[in-house]
């Protein structure tokens, strides 16, 4: 089985564009007249629900951002009533206060088919057995897994991120075949294994879905590579639903974006202006389904590409280029945009290299320095200084011909680069501006 | 042929001492030992009394530390002394990536750690030239 809901997955473009129209018009109906703070946007712009007549009538409508969710803390943006809210979840509140997203029973039924949907792409079946390694709570990650699992009737180990000696336990003693948890954590996974000696080709994993923070190619390769299993990446926000809001396919192309559930824009982040399909911009979402936080244009600020044509696997829904990085990740060197993930793309590629960096961004005097950590592993390091030296060089113009800034190499010891069990941390940016 | 082991080490305060207190604690004596330093990072070189054993204690303690393979020559302790061996490796075209000397346990001759480019052609050039040197097991025992 290669699709959950072949229906809905493959349905023409034609249908999906009547379906999306005809849902556009309740949501925007719904939250004009349901939620106040969008309401008066919309009149402070001079639009009405029955404005909306077409798809393309949507660049109408204002834009959302994590400020209004701030702004209307925590339950300003519902459009029902707190009784037909079941569920509550929420960001730390680390870069601000949290955002607080809610659910209808439906919206957790939307919620699990899309799961459901991405688990079975990356080849889950109701014989799976499921061991799902993000973090259980406020963090979407972790229930919304879970019950995408449960509807597809795998079993699901619910092991949460963490204790991960007792995470490999429970791989081979429970025979897992599917992991999920993110990137960063499953490479730290596979560096624990091999330090107990166990062989991951052992085990009876065959899979993983990974996300919740950019990664390049070359960490999938390395991944596949070290715990022989094949990776797929899977994408979402609390804002929108949380994880499965799109997904990846076999053919490993871009992630297709549940167009049933939600409109996917690109603009350019600074103009606003709706770009040309194929361009580069920022990932705008509009919900269409959502009844308890229905969310109209929301400024993801990640940076990808759209692309609808027709997709190898035989899925019609509009495929996002594999996120570059998110901006609030991205730092401004000099003016140049660096993303950790473009850092991670250029260590890949030169053998021996670890996948375990950190960015440290300074300011000397007036100038913004970029430090980049790496860790010296056995399979790069030398008795003689001038080959550490070399290896140091060649990282260093590496970095600098793909990032167009300067950066300084400075090599670590192993395992001195703090290890995330949850999303990892990739930039320390020292600068106070 | 004789095992040195180089360890990876930042230039941070205690990053020797942790090294050297792993070793203690397992009874690993150093015989020898050299740093190679830049202003970002340095290599300790040692040369210790059980190398396979020093090499997992190192490993198992999260450093990175790699095998070397180095040849200990015996070099009279007078002036001029080591001048005669770089003279005669010169002659039979050895080319030396490093040395570091330490004092043997001897009072005539002194003993100078190599890392030559080719350590077998070194042995063969040493023989021929009588240039005397230590075997595995002398090494580690002195």
């Amino acid at each position: 089985m290669i699709y959950w809901d072949q229906e809905k997955e493959c349905m023409s473009r034609q249908s999906l564009a009547e379906l999306q129209l005809r849902r556009l018009k309740e949501t925007v109906f719904r939250v004009y007249a349901f939620v106040p703070a969008y309401r008066n946007k919309m009149d402070a712009r001079g639009i009405k629900p029955d404005d909306i007549k077409s798809l393309e009538d949507i660049k109408h409508l204002p834009f959302t951002d994590k400020q209004d969710l701030r702004d209307n803390y925590p339950f300003g943006l519902f459009a029902v009533p707190m009784s037909d809210v079941i569920r509550i979840h929420s960001s730390s509140g680390t870069t601000g206060k949290p955002t607080v997203v809610g659910y209808s029973k439906r919206d957790l039924d939307t919620w699990s088919e899309l799961m459901a949907r991405a688990l079975t792409s990356a080849g889950a079946t109701k014989k799976s057995i499921i061991q799902n390694a993000y973090g259980y709570g406020l963090f979407t990650g972790g229930l919304g897994v879970h019950y995408g699992a449960e509807r597809v009737g795998a079993s699901v180990i619910p092991s949460s991120g963490g204790n991960s000696k007792r995470q490999i336990m429970l791989m081979q003693d429970f025979g897992t075949t599917l992991l999920t948890c993110t990137p960063s954590y499953a490479l730290f996974m596979a560096e624990i294994m091999e330090e107990m000696g166990i062989n991951p080709t052992d085990l009876k994993l065959q899979s993983g879905l990974f996300g919740a923070e950019p990664w390049s190619e070359n960490m999938r390769r390395e991944i596949e590579l070290k715990l022989g299993i094949n990776a797929f990446d899977i994408y979402g926000l609390s804002e929108i639903i949380g994880p499965g809001v799109a997904i990846e396919c076999d053919c490993k192309c871009g992630l297709h974006i549940a167009e049933d559930h939600f409109i996917p824009e690109i603009i350019d982040p600074v103009t606003e202006e709706i770009l040309p399909d194929g361009s580069q911009g920022e990932l705008v979402i509009t919900t269409i389904s959502k009844e308890a936080l229905p969310i109209i244009r929301y400024r993801t600020r990640d940076l990808t590409t759209l692309n609808t044509d027709a997709c190898a696997c035989g899925r019609t829904h509009a495929r996002m280029q594999k996120v570059l990085g998110r901006s609030d990740d991205m730092v401004i060197i000099r003016g140049v945009n660096v993303f950790p993930s473009m850092v991670e793309s250029v260590l890949l590629d030169i053998p021996g290299v670890e996948p375990h960096y950190l960015l440290i961004v300074d300011r000397l005097g007036n100038l913004d320095v970029l430090e980049v950590q790496v860790e010296v592993s056995e399979q790069i390091f030398s008795d003689e200084v001038r080959k550490l030296e070399d290896l140091g060089k060649l990282i260093t113009r590496e970095l600098e011909s793909a990032l167009g800034v300067n950066v300084k190499v400075r090599l670590v010891e192993p395992k001195t680069i703090e290890r995330s069990e949850g999303k990892a941390k990739r930039v320390v940016d020292r600068r106070n501006i | 042929m004789s095992k040195q082991l180089s360890v990876f080490l930042e230039n941070k305060a205690g990053r020797l001492s942790s090294v050297t207190k792993a070793l203690g604690e397992a009874r690993i004596n150093i015989r020898a030992l050299s740093i190679a330093d830049t202003s970002d990072f340095g290599i300790l070189r040692l040369i210790v009394n059980d190398p396979n054993r020093a090499y997992q204690i190192l490993k198992d303690a999260g450093f990175t530390v790699s095998e070397t393979e180095v040849i200990a020559v015996r070099v009279q302790d007078t002036p001029g002394g080591l001048a005669t061996v770089l003279e005669q490796m010169s002659d039979a075209n050895l080319n030396i990536e490093y040395l570091y000397a330490f004092l043997g346990t001897s009072e005539d001759d002194a003993l100078v750690i190599f890392k030559v480019e080719d350590i077998k052609k070194a042995r063969i050039a040493f023989k021929e030239k009588g240039i005397q040197f230590l075997e595995e097991q002398e090494l580690y025992q002195l």
